[in-house]
């Protein structure tokens, strides 16, 4: 009986984490290969829970074509985003004034699209009634909604695509050797600031579709950003700042955590749980699980 | 006098919150004025460690709610007046500041500033597990003045204004004072200012517990002036940091009058625009901040204060060389007789990932000397400094000054116990003067600033920059650069420094004038122990050299010696040229 509700918190916990982990790898992208620490991650991931739902009232698409569907316009919004402003509040001077600058440019960006989606679209709460938010797959014991299921499953695929692409393309091994050394990837023939531009779409395509997939069984309302960001930023920094498998066990982690602390504490402290860890992370392992610990002197 | 501005400028913002204070009629415009007082004592608060110190704190609005709450509740609960409860709020706030900043301090840069943001967060979910969603504040008709309780709007702009009058005080004293010079060192470079005798930690903990005191008091007023209810959202909520954040980013960061302008141009436009058009578009006043963070990010990130004002010390230089007067003919010593040991290095060994950086290196200094340490790009010689001043601690071995062991203390520690250095590329503070730069490392003995300041001056003097004082050291050639860093070593009132290639990128000239610097610092009884990866420039130069190779010890002796010694030779043209020239064994490295 313990075991099996025990079970049921683990499941639950990583359902909920497969979709933590999409929307962290987003981060996690941004931040390894262009140094960024994007703040309005989380409002990114509120426009594609909207995009989602808008393409399911208006089109009547499916939710869960809908979050795919949302990748493209997402990518070119971030490539936008990223010409227009942080390129300028990129290159030169100090590294670490810049990434405060950049970290406050895109809190000004978070705050900009919060309030601006307030006021044109309500602070209203909408929902998706999509058919499977409600039904649950018997395995066993266990009791698994089917849209959290699903998401869990696409976040999984989108993930492993990102890898893949990461990993086997020349683009992505393109990205990769920005990150690594901007300097000597210019001297190849690199673009970096194009590289950038693209590290920030794809960053926020995936972020937006994570958003999507969310929003098959989360509310969507434009202050559901807010507690998003913080759940990125504890699950990239668990991983180490930048590592993308890093992110990807923190936001499974995030989830598991989130779920667990149901068992010890009431249902509004569930993120104190999360906030917990991420404080223990970083003053035991400031690198995070994955991270690689720049020579200090 | 600067100082004397200061003061004036205290005195004219007193003033004119006064007047306007007295002017304004309506209860409106009353309300406002409040604000932008509150909002420019919350943003001096956040630009005492963030500011002055450099360590972005995203989450100062937890101290700002302590205040608020922990006085409202003093009142609600257990019936104390707030004029007491606010004290005790600030009390709180300190007590958070230390229990926060003990750990979270040990994070650097970005980490600290994503750290900071967990805290408000979490007081904000445990006041609503608490119960405190909705606290109001109790209705005391009986006694209104003691519970805080003003029909006249006025008495909230002038306990507001006191209050940014204190913070505005309170800054300007550790803007002169020796915290003050510290904090604006570890924001330039932390580990420059460390390695002055700045306990850039305790000074943090410093800076964040000031910052905490009057960000509380702030809080407490916010209470009772605006809210009448507290709610976690609105005191630890996002708009509260963002308010602050935009006060001192508008305003200029880093000075005491950035927050008070930002305040006095944003408030008013956010809260009109709140009042006319909040209605009709809530979350209005978010745009606007956001869009205000964004635009000055992009187009003005210094704030208005510092774009205004294009320091005129800057770049324009007074004199043109730095020549210390006599210096050509500046009497050179004869080596002393070697005198005690003073720095024992015993079995230092320390690795880097895949690398052996050192192995086992052991030599003595004597007080007195002019030691050399020589050896290729790569032969450890940079990380045996980092490891005698304390910035690396070593794997194995010991390092002892004047018989006791200083192996594994602190680089602030070490440089008061006397060891001064300079770095191979030098670490200035770009932001500071000249002669703040040097001062930085005059307060490692004593925190009086005239004393402080006196010493920083005759060691300009001593190595001939003088005239340089009050330019920025953007201004310098690379010579005058080492030797204020030189200078900076030397404030510190060393036995010995260590200098990291103090002769690197000079000209002939430069070369031998940072020649006689150094025979004048040794001549004023302090001993030196440089680093040089050129032979040549040190065989004149030390009394005796160590040579490094790969990490370990290759040689050490007079300098004629040590250049005759075939190891070196090896180490230094390789064995091919060893094997050609080693028989007849006449080969030396002296050019």
């Amino acid at each position: 009986m313990v075991a099996s509700e025990l079970g049921q918190y683990v499941a639950t916990g990583l359902l909920v984490g497969g979709v933590y982990a999409l929307m962290s790898i987003g981060l996690a992208l941004i931040f390894g290969i262009m140094r960024v620490v994007n703040f309005a991650q989380g409002d990114f991931m509120m426009l594609g829970m909207y995009l989602t739902f808008y393409y399911a009232v208006a089109l009547g698409i499916d939710p869960l074509l809908g979050a795919l569907l949302s990748i493209p316009p997402f990518f070119v919004l971030g490539l936008l985003v990223h010409r227009a402003f942080l390129t300028r509040v990129t290159g030169g001077g100090d590294p670490n004034r810049e990434m405060d600058a950049q970290l406050i440019l895109t809190l000004g960006l978070s705050l900009v699209i919060t309030n601006a989606t307030t006021m044109i679209l309500s602070p209203m709460p909408r929902a998706i009634n999509a058919p499977y938010a409600t039904r649950a797959f018997e395995v066993g014991p266990l009791l698994l909604n089917q849209a959290r299921s699903y998401s869990f499953a696409i976040a999984l695929l989108l993930a492993g695509a990102v890898y893949v692409f990461l990993t086997r393309t020349d683009l992505g091994k393109a990205l990769r050797a920005a990150a690594d050394d901007p300097e000597a990837a210019g001297y190849q023939g690199i673009d970096v600031r194009r590289m950038h531009g693209v590290a920030f779409g794809i960053g926020i395509a995936l972020v937006a579709a994570a958003g999507g997939l969310l929003a098959t069984y989360h509310p969507i309302e434009p202050n559901v950003a807010v507690n998003f960001i913080v759940l990125m930023f504890v699950a990239v920094v668990l991983g180490g700042l930048g590592s993308i498998p890093g992110a990807f066990v923190g936001g499974i982690v995030i989830g598991l955590v989130q779920s667990l602390t149901l068992l010890l504490l009431p249902l509004q402290l569930q993120n104190v749980g999360v906030f917990v860890a991420f404080l223990i992370v970083l003053y035991v392992r400031p690198q995070g699980l994955f991270g690689r610990r720049a020579r200090s002197v | 006098m600067p100082r004397d501005r200061g003061w004036l400028g205290i005195a004219a913002v007193v003033a004119v919150g006064l007047v306007l204070s007295l002017a304004l009629t309506e209860r409106y415009h009353h309300r406002i004025l409040t604000l932008v007082l509150l909002w420019a004592t919350m943003g001096l608060a956040w630009n005492v460690i963030s500011g002055y110190a450099g360590q972005i704190s995203f989450g100062h609005q937890a101290f700002f709610g302590i205040g608020a709450y922990v006085t409202v509740l003093l009142a609600a609960k257990l019936h104390l007046t707030p004029w007491l409860g606010m004290l005790g709020g600030a009390g709180v706030a300190v007590l958070a500041a230390v229990l926060i900043g003990a750990p979270t301090f040990r994070l650097a840069g970005i980490y600290f500033g994503l750290a900071t943001l967990a805290y408000p967060l979490i007081f904000r979910i445990l006041m609503d597990f608490l119960g405190y969603q909705e606290v109001a504040i109790p209705m005391v008709r009986d006694h209104p003045v003691l519970f805080m309780q003003f029909e006249e709007p006025r008495t909230f702009d002038l306990l507001a204004l006191a209050l940014l009058a204190a913070t505005l005080v309170l800054s300007r004293l550790i803007e002169t004072s020796r915290l003050g010079y510290s904090l604006r060192a570890i924001k330039e470079n932390e580990q420059a200012a460390e390695a002055m005798g700045v306990d850039a930690f305790r000074c943090k903990m410093a800076a964040y517990v000031l910052s905490a005191a009057p960000a509380a008091l702030a809080g407490a007023i916010y209470a009772h002036a605006i809210l009448f209810v507290v709610t976690p959202d609105g005191v630890f909520g996002v708009i509260a940091i963002v308010q602050t954040l935009t006060v001192c980013l508008v305003g200029g960061v880093g000075t005491l009058w950035g927050p008070v302008i930002g305040a006095a141009i944003m408030i008013p436009i956010s809260e009109i625009l709140d009042t006319t058009a909040g209605d009709r578009f809530p979350g209005i006043q978010g745009v606007v901040y956001g869009a205000t963070l964004m635009a000055i990010m992009m187009w003005a990130p210094e704030g208005l204060f510092w774009r205004l004002r294009r320091r005129p010390a800057s770049i324009a230089r007074a004199t043109p060389v730095a020549t210390a007067p006599g210096t050509a003919e500046a009497p050179v010593t004869a080596p002393a007789a070697p005198g005690p040991v003073l720095l024992e290095v015993r079995g230092i060994s320390k690795a880097f990932i895949g690398l052996q950086a050192l192995s086992e290196v052991s030599f003595d200094v004597r007080e007195g000397e002019i030691l050399g340490i020589i050896g290729p790009n790569g032969a450890g010689k940079t990380t045996l400094f980092n490891v005698l001043n304390g910035f690396l601690l070593p794997d194995r071995g010991e390092v002892r000054w004047g018989g006791a062991p200083i192996t594994g203390l602190q680089p602030h520690v070490v440089c008061r116990r006397g060891i001064g250095r300079t770095f191979q590329v030098v670490r200035f503070f770009p932001h500071l003067t000249v002669l703040e730069n040097v001062l930085v490392g005059a307060f490692a003995h004593g925190a009086a600033p005239a004393a402080a300041r006196e010493r920083a001056r005759a060691s300009l003097g001593q190595v001939g920059l003088a005239g340089q004082a009050d330019t920025l050291p953007a201004g310098l050639t690379t010579l005058e650069l080492r030797l204020m860093e030189l200078a900076r070593g030397l404030a510190t009132s060393p036995r010995l420094v260590l200098l990291d290639e103090p002769l690197a990128g000079l000209s002939a000239d430069g070369v031998e004038l940072m020649a006689v610097m150094i025979r004048r610092t040794r001549a004023a009884g302090v001993t030196v122990v440089i680093i040089e990866h050129t032979i040549q420039a040190l065989v004149k130069l030390a009394d005796r050299l160590v040579v490094l190779d790969h990490g370990r010890r290759l040689a050490e002796g007079a300098p004629g010696e040590v250049t005759r010694n075939p190891a070196v030779i090896e180490a230094y043209l390789g064995k091919r040229w060893l094997a050609r020239h080693a028989p007849n064994h006449a080969a030396t490295l002296q050019p």
